[in-house]
């Protein structure tokens, strides 16, 4: 009994140990973010940068961009990154983030199967193509996620004059950009997606690029601080310094110089 | 076809290469699920063998709640850790949210339950056998409690290896907790995850293979030292 005791004393002090390399050494910041920006490769390209120049870990939680203010309002994260102007400038409004920066931007574009049963190509501009799409009743995946693309998907449907939910064509995921896009190429189904996880999506199967290039399909991508006031342990000194780089002239050639292939995915915005 | 056998060179490729960040990863998860099963089992056992043992009004009542538990959704623990570590939560003012702690914890609360509930009906079926003997002994009732886990420690060890397969293998409470950050908080579930939302099919499937491959070696060990045990203490 007593020998059984010991050994099990002996692993738990094991487990301690291991448990002590779990600590991170220097200041790390949590920045919740899209996930768009995070398979893309993005982050994987510009984070390294900053951290070497500023010794500040960044930690990305990736999510929608619904999810990701939510986690900025509970006071989970420090800095936030996503892309959704209108709930970007309600959530300033409200008091939970501060210093709202523009960023970058890229672009949606609207996929669906090479055969193009509702006649995307043709469309006159985005709207129409979305009308297109739904006068043919077409199969139809929408992130249903409160995300920023999810957001720009409903303005669309609005332009359009569509009311797609409920309808038999119209399936709701609930998941994110990539899960969106699998379900979509299992099923032929045409959905709206942003361009740096499309560049980096591999499942594609039959999908292809069916409307893309009408100035509403712009994505711009602002970055703000959790507001120190309401979540005293935010980190605002780093967090302060991030929003800085990611706007300044390294941040932007940082972001101008992450590319797929030869495409270029994200272009900075200056201010 | 075509995609089963790229996982499946990929997988090779990856366990013979010895990849550095699956390696790290692999380790998290092994250091994550390996705290949290010891914490089951520190919790568990004791828990689930003082309710093989124990005779109280509400016991069966509490027999049935703890097998539920068993089929605990991960998801559901994941959402009210989180809603316990946020820093707008109660324990939120300690920090611990998004790190390999936060996972512990939330995986220790998914499977201390599963073994409670194993080693609960192992120690029952024993004491059936001990319990005339016990009762001749005039042992306390805590004391057969330790004799019983005690005797019964090879057996016990299904319900440590269940735990040890729920917890590597669960997704849902580990994405919530730990947010899947890179080089900090992703798990070898967590990154299969992640590339099957990439798109990269093969590359999910081929990390599915390593982490079974672990899972196996894990129980191959356990059996060894099983069978080791046996032969030395029988």
């Amino acid at each position: 009994m007593a020998n059984g005791l010991l050994k099990f004393l002996g692993r738990a002090v094991c487990g301690v140990l291991a448990w002590a390399s779990f600590a991170q050494a220097g200041e790390t910041i949590v920045l919740a973010s899209t996930t768009s920006t995070e398979q893309s490769g993005l982050f994987n390209f510009i984070l390294p940068i900053f951290e070497k120049d500023s010794g500040i870990g960044v930690k990305v939680v990736a999510l929608g961009t619904g999810q990701a203010l939510d986690v900025g309002r509970r006071g989970d994260a420090d800095v936030l990154l996503v892309h959704d102007r209108a709930a970007e400038d309600k959530f300033v409004q409200e008091g939970f983030g501060v210093d709202r920066r523009d960023v970058m931007y890229n672009d949606f574009v609207l996929v669906g199967p090479a055969a193009d049963a509702a006649g995307v190509k043709g469309a006159r501009d985005a709207t129409d193509a979305f009308a297109r799409i739904a006068r043919k009743a077409s199969p139809w995946v929408s992130r249903g996620d409160r995300s920023g693309t999810h957001a720009a998907e409903l303005r669309f449907w609005g332009a359009a004059g569509v009311e797609p939910k409920g309808q038999p064509w119209y399936k709701e995921a609930g998941a994110g950009m990539g899960p969106t896009l699998n379900m979509a190429a299992g099923m032929g189904a045409y959905t709206l997606a942003d361009r740096g996880t499309w560049a980096s999506f591999k499942n594609r199967q039959d999908l292809a690029i069916l409307y893309a290039g009408d100035s509403k399909l712009y994505n711009p991508y602002g970055v703000m601080l959790v507001n120190p006031a309401r979540h005293p342990h935010v980190k605002k000194a780093a967090g302060e310094r991030f929003i800085a780089w990611i706007t300044s002239p390294e941040g932007r050639r940082a972001i101008s110089a992450y590319k797929i292939g030869n495409e270029q995915l994200f272009y900075p915005l200056s201010r | 076809m075509n995609a089963f056998s790229l996982a499946l060179s990929e997988a090779f490729a990856l366990l013979a290469g010895f990849d550095h960040r699956v390696a790290e990863i692999v380790g998290l998860s092994l250091q994550v699920s390996g705290l949290a099963v010891l914490l089951g089992t520190l919790i568990g056992l004791p828990l689930g063998a003082c309710l093989g043992v124990g005779r109280f009004p509400g016991r069966q009542l509490l027999v049935i709640a703890l097998n539920g538990c068993m089929g605990l959704p991960s998801v559901v623990v994941g959402v009210v850790v989180y809603l316990l570590l946020s820093r707008s939560g109660p324990l939120g003012s300690m920090g611990l949210l998004y790190s390999p702690t936060a996972m512990v914890l939330a995986q220790t609360v998914l499977v201390a339950p599963l073994m409670a509930a194993i080693a609960r009906q192992t120690i029952e079926d024993a004491w059936r056998d001990y319990e005339e003997e016990f009762r001749v002994l005039r042992l306390r009732w805590i004391d057969s409690v330790r004799v019983l886990l005690h005797d019964c420690r090879h057996s016990l060890l299904v319900a440590v290896l269940a735990g040890l397969g729920r917890a590597m293998s669960e997704v849902g409470a580990v994405m919530i907790v730990g947010g899947n950050i890179d080089r900090s908080t992703r798990t070898m579930t967590t990154a299969i995850a992640l590339e099957t939302s990439k798109g990269d099919l093969p590359l999910a499937v081929a990390l599915g293979l390593v982490l079974l491959a672990v899972i196996l070696v894990l129980n191959g060990l356990a059996f060894v030292v099983r069978q080791w045990a046996m032969r030395r203490y029988a």
